[in-house]
């Protein structure tokens, strides 16, 4: 049989990309490919990740140009499928911008760029992201962004809210982001995009081990 | 084919806070100048382009607005049309 398989897609400007192949392969024996943004073939992929970084420079809006990209566009009918899509950092700010999640990331609130450890609290089971034998409904996972704010109006809000949409949320909102919201689900839950990084939280010796379940979530139904 | 100058500006929606603006807000007073009551930040985009008449210019500029130069979650735009060959 062969072994389920992730795809991580390269934009010019991705920077995580890498980090994710380590995490994935390195720590957690998870096997990987690298594809580029101009490829439109996902044959053989039974997961994918937007890695974060500065797809196309962060020109016009982060995310904006990559939207129009082959991969994003054949992404639609992988999406369909019920396959796991996970967008982190500049990946969630690809899948708002391309309508597969609601809402927008802007400018933080106080204009830094926040490099540091959140809390955050698991709010959806939906799509099973997150371990639900654990009593632990705190994780903590490493957040590096500009530009995370992240933005919705109340029907929106109302929306997510009523879906149980709404996958994880900061106990210290540190970017102003509307109602704390740190990362969130597509209505089928296969889609999470989220600002905190996970494969940067794969290893205990460096920054600890909550985001391991989040990737091996990638492969389970 | 008609060529036209289209001068589009983006704006963060009303809703949306800018701490740009705000940034630039509070310099406005160090420099002395105050009473400003508002001030926000937004993109300003020059285009030249060719079409057969006005209306397809339009829609042409409709459709990039929409779908490319603003994301309509949290900005709004407004364009204003120049025709060179008049």
């Amino acid at each position: 049989m062969n072994k389920l398989k992730v795809g991580i897609v390269v934009f010019p400007g991705s920077n995580c990309d890498r980090d994710v192949a380590w995490a994935l392969k390195g720590c957690l024996d998870i096997e990987c490919c690298f594809i580029w943004h101009d490829s439109s073939d996902l044959s053989g992929l039974n997961a994918i990740v937007l890695p974060g970084g500065f797809s196309y420079g962060d020109y016009l809006r982060c995310g904006a140009i990559a939207r129009f990209s082959k991969l994003i566009n054949s992404l639609k009918d992988f999406v369909k499928t019920g396959r796991k899509v996970i967008g982190i950092c500049n990946g969630f700010q690809i899948l708002t911008e391309s309508g597969f999640l609601d809402g927008a990331l802007i400018t933080n609130k106080n204009l830094n760029f926040i490099c540091n450890d959140v809390q955050l609290e698991i709010i959806s089971s939906k799509g099973n992201w997150f371990d639900q034998r654990s009593k632990h409904k705190i994780i903590n996972l490493p957040v590096a962004h500009g530009e995370g704010r992240y933005y919705c109006d109340e029907e929106t809000f109302k929306k997510l809210l009523d879906n149980d949409l709404i996958a994880i949320k900061y106990l210290n909102n540190p970017n102003g982001s509307s109602w704390d919201i740190a990362g969130i689900l597509n209505e089928k839950g296969n889609v999470f995009g989220l600002m905190p990084h996970p494969e940067r939280a794969c290893d205990k010796a460096i920054g600890g081990s909550d985001g391991q379940y989040i990737l091996k979530a990638l492969l389970n139904d | 084919m008609k060529e036209f100058r289209v001068k589009v500006s983006i704006r963060l929606r009303p809703s949306v806070l800018d701490p740009a603006g705000e940034a630039i807000k509070s310099a406005a007073g160090k420099l002395g100048v105050n009473n400003v009551n508002s001030l926000r930040i937004g993109k300003l985009i020059d285009i030249n382009l060719e079409a057969v008449e006005k209306a397809d210019a339009i829609e042409k500029v409709e459709l990039l607005c929409d779908r490319l130069f603003a994301n309509k979650v949290i900005e709004d735009y407004e364009y204003s049309f120049e025709n060179l060959d008049e």
